[in-house]
């Protein structure tokens, strides 16, 4: 069952990269815009891969459901990968609102490195703690995770609007801010890289080091070490010695992977652009070009509005009811329900600057990446970073 | 102040924008070029009127949504702060220790600023009341003003106000049949059709527009809930701690109620049967799967009399997991945590030359009998005990608690040699015999513990509030952002048919829902006339 299970996460994962592809190939082959007339051979195409990519997934899903005995939301691989999944969901959906094949050439190289990024996790299944034991662990976080995908199809309608709407002839602070965001999707894909290629060819190394509370522990690496850990014995034979050393209560291991990932981000990012001879950003304004700054914009906004009920169900009030029986209070101040909290203030920020003081267009679309660098930032860096009941990922 | 009457008749309030009858700009400051601002259909709002009195002043401030989006912003940014560094209640160390220990010079600055108790400190409280505020004032200033003008509305328009629409078309002419077809299209698509002389006003989704209202509402229940915890007796939040085997009563209960803790158990997964998790288990080591106590809950019957035992009815047997709290007329008994403590030691009197033993006790460290007697001339006698054993600074040995952590004895030995006995002191791991040799030795035997089961007692009476804010909340969210309010206008002006149409949302939908209702007929699909501007605009931007 778990073999199965993988195999159909792969399989999907190969028609979301193809289907990707075929939207590509739709936007090229397209003369008209997109709003008044069909989808073309090429889109029809896309669609249908992205849709047959998502049963798939849905298949992996529900074949590991059986496996483990629960929902497979239960730890970092699971979770992201179902983010993914959702998001893919959530495209579909917007897809057959509003009928453009450029919102998918821009949502699913995002999802795309969303399932990567997962599968750097440990994949095997693990058994649910006394806490996670409750059928609230479906709900409350199957639920966040669709509110959070449809809140990031805004951030990818938003980042189509500042291609198309920022002037790339000349550099400015959007320009420049407009770069960061590209080359963080690229650091992500350097990321997925390094950890593959080390993974791939099984690099170890291990240290002898000190703690901040002076006991010795052991840790293992599982790329070259550049930063080192506080006080460091290299005990691997052959192992790659550290060029610096860190502090005691900095993670030097997870900084490591950091380092290798923003290196091998810089590398990607500089062969991308030895190729475009521009700016990620400026190179992707042709594509961009039929679609409307107004339609995009209400793609976005739309986006937020579908999805901020179901984020503040999913990720607060179910939230709320299980916390209330697992752990005697519905509301505890954990880092995670504080950044469920921020995100859903941010985003009912949003709506009002929109609603009442007409930040609409180039604002409103900012605001899209900002919400999304949050939602990023709960998932990625709240669980790994900042220690808490939610923080499960090893 | 004086109300405004507009030309079409209606009366309207002093500070009207926008006639709330026919839509004719009273208010001369508007750009006659530019499209309408139509937010809360330019009713005349408190906040927008009068600006002179204190009152005023302060009705403003809180009205205004910029002021709203800051406090949202500045309790987002406050909240992220708590979470760089735990905040106390996760620590288990005095916090003017943990936090200088820890992180250090930051650490310490952390804990200067107040940051460890963030979500409980003055300023945090008064940012969420301010909200609280906003809430009300923003929510009362905008909803009554609107709901007068939307009631108001007559279906024959003012030129000026159709012309300044974003979605606007002139049509020369128009039969008696498009409308009929245009009228079936509108109500087919559930608009509320309103007819007057000829012209028409197609609406739906009204209700939409008091969505953000009811979650205000909501939110100031689900507010006003987190307040009530501050009445005493509302909120009950006790420790409680109870070994296996014994009775306690429930705190805050007055006595009522009484638990008996039968077992604790302690799970954990095993690799071999839960093949599944095998791969898991290994790289965690060892995995909780179950945290249980088997309890008894008791009610007291008849008046609670001190010094008395209170007789008790069995209420009934509970499994206390995680996740499943025993609850009970309001109160729940959640399994929050356990600890084992020492329970038993057993000892045996032993010679030390012949290494024999001549008999064996076991000491209950709760309740230690002062003497064993052996038999056959043997018993030791227990003249000192120290449940939680450490020197004092003047070097005598006492007890920091009086839960056995570290027992320590001073034991006296009777044998039939030494029938006045031999004195011995005993701790874990050591032994001390202050009169020199002894002939007899008391030889560690085994040790019992017992788990102690960790409850959390709670009792919330504020929670109705919270979950009746929540569930408003959440309706008027779904009713604010699924829904939306559409008019479409199709009226005769100067012997043309002006077609115009506004939604407070969702604009795309509301231009295919227009070109199906005028499909079959002669009238030609109006302009939008923001997009025609966008894209002007990006075109331009592309030729350059």
């Amino acid at each position: 069952m778990v073999t199965i299970s993988s195999n159909l996460l792969f399989i999907s994962f190969i028609l979301y990269l193809v289907a990707t592809l075929f939207y590509g190939g739709s936007i090229k082959s397209k003369k008209h815009t997109s709003e008044k007339e069909g989808t073309n051979r090429w889109g029809q195409i896309a669609v249908l891969l992205t849709i047959i990519g998502f049963v798939s997934q849905l298949g992996y899903f529900i074949t590991r459901w059986i496996a483990a005995g629960h929902a497979p939301v239960s730890n970092m691989f699971e979770f992201t990968t179902f983010f993914g999944m959702a998001l893919v969901g959530a495209f579909i959906v917007i897809y057959f609102i509003y009928r453009t094949t450029l919102l998918g050439l821009f949502t699913m190289p995002v999802a795309l490195l969303v399932i990567a990024y997962a599968s750097m996790f440990p994949k095997d299944i693990s058994p649910l703690i006394p806490a996670l034991q409750s059928y609230w662990l479906h709900i409350h976080v199957t639920t966040a995770a669709i509110g959070e995908a449809i809140l990031s199809i805004s951030f990818a309608a938003g980042l189509i609007y500042l291609v198309k709407a920022i002037d790339q002839t000349k550099s400015s602070k959007q320009t420049f801010w407009l770069e960061m965001v590209m080359f963080a999707l690229v650091a992500v894909l350097g990321f997925v890289t390094v950890s593959s290629i080390f993974s791939g060819t099984g690099y170890h190394e291990k240290f002898n080091w000190i703690d901040k509370h002076d006991n010795a522990q052991v840790v293992e690496y599982t790329m070259p070490s550049i930063s080192g850990p506080h006080k460091g014995e290299l005990l691997t034979k052959d192992g790659f010695k550290p060029l610096f050393e860190v502090p005691a209560f900095i993670n030097a291991k997870k900084l490591n992977t950091v380092i290798w990932s923003i290196m091998a981000g810089l590398v990607i990012y500089g062969l991308i652009r030895l190729i475009l001879r521009k700016r990620i950003a400026a190179a992707l304004k042709p594509i961009v070009k039929n679609i409307k700054l107004d339609f995009v914009d209400e793609i976005s906004y739309r986006s937020v509005l579908i999805g901020f009920p179901v984020f503040t169900l999913g990720a607060l009030i179910f939230a709320m009811i299980w916390a209330q029986m697992a752990w005697s209070r519905f509301w505890g101040w954990d880092p995670k329900e504080v950044w469920a909290l921020i995100t859903f203030l941010f985003y009912a920020a949003f709506l009002h600057l929109r609603l009442s003081k007409g930040w609409h267009g180039e604002k409103s679309a900012w605001l899209a990446v900002i919400g999304f660098v949050i939602i990023m930032f709960n998932l990625v860096a709240v669980n790994l970073v900042i220690a808490g009941l939610h923080s499960y990922a090893g | 102040m004086k109300d405004v009457k507009c030309e079409c008749g209606h009366v309207n309030p002093h500070g009207t924008v926008l006639c709330e009858a026919c839509g004719k700009i009273l208010d001369e400051q508007t750009n006659p070029a530019e499209l309408l601002d139509m937010r809360y259909e330019g009713s005349a709002r408190r906040s927008q009127t009068y600006n002179k009195t204190f009152i005023d002043k302060i009705w403003n401030f809180f009205s205004s949504v910029k002021v709203g989006v800051w406090l949202i912003i500045i309790t987002l940014i406050a909240s992220s702060l708590g979470t760089i560094l735990p905040q106390e209640m996760y620590i288990d160390l005095p916090a003017d220790v943990y936090y200088a220990q820890e992180y250090g010079w930051v650490g310490k600055l952390y804990y200067q600023l107040g940051f460890n108790n963030l979500y409980g400190s003055w300023w945090y409280l008064l940012l969420i009341a301010m909200i609280g505020i906003s809430l009300v004032i923003c929510s009362l200033d905008r909803v009554v003003p609107l709901y007068k003008a939307l009631k108001a509305q007559r279906v024959t328009r003012h030129e000026g106000f159709l012309k300044r629409q974003r979605i606007f078309g002139v049509n020369e002419s128009a039969d008696e049949n498009d409308f009929m077809a245009i009228k079936k299209q509108l109500k087919e698509k559930r608009y509320q059709v309103r007819e007057e002389n000829g012209d028409i006003l197609a609406e739906k989704g009204r209700f939409s527009r008091w969505g953000p209202y009811v979650n205000h509402v909501g939110l100031i229940i689900f507010l006003f809930g987190g307040m009530l915890r501050f009445i005493p007796g509302m909120y009950v939040n006790e420790d409680l701690w109870v070994r296996e085997g014994e009775t306690a009563v429930v705190p805050e209960t007055d006595g009522q109620f009484y638990i008996q803790n039968n077992k604790f158990i302690l799970e954990h997964y095993d690799k071999n049967k839960d093949k599944t998790f095998e791969k898991a288990i290994s790289m965690a080591g060892e995995v909780v799967k179950n945290y249980q106590s088997n309890v008894v809950l008791y009610k007291r019957v008849g008046e609670n009399l001190p010094g008395e035992k209170p007789k008790l009815k069995k209420i009934e047997d509970y499994k206390v997991r995680v996740n499943l709290p025993l609850t009970y007329e309001g109160y729940s008994v959640f399994q929050a945590s356990f600890r084992s403590e020492l329970n038993k030691m057993s000892f045996a009197l032993t010679n030390k030359q012949t290494k024999k033993s001549v008999g064996e006790l076991r000491v209950d460290l709760r309740d230690p009998k002062t003497k064993y007697d052996l038999g056959n001339g043997y018993s030791v006698e227990i003249l000192n005990y120290f449940p939680d054993f450490e020197f004092a600074e003047n070097g005598e040995p006492t007890t920091k608690s009086r839960v056995p952590n570290n027992p320590a004895f001073v034991f006296r030995m009777v044998s039939p040699e030494k029938p006045k006995g031999e004195t011995s002191f005993v701790a874990i791991k050591q032994t001390i015999e202050p009169f020199g040799d002894n002939q007899y030795k008391m030889a560690f035997k085994g040790i019992e513990t017992k788990n102690i089961s960790g409850f959390i007692v709670r009792k919330d009476s504020t929670l109705w509030a919270i979950i009746l804010g929540g569930i408003i909340f959440m309706i008027g969210v779904i009713q604010g952002a699924y829904w939306n309010h559409r008019r479409i206008w199709i009226q005769n002006k100067n012997g043309q048919v002006w077609v115009a149409a506004h939604t407070n949302k969702n604009w795309y939908g509301l231009k295919k829902e227009i070109e199906t209702v005028l499909k079959d007929t002669k009238l030609v699909m109006p302009d939008d006339q923001v997009q025609t501007e966008d894209t002007d605009k990006s075109k331009e931007k592309e030729s350059v």
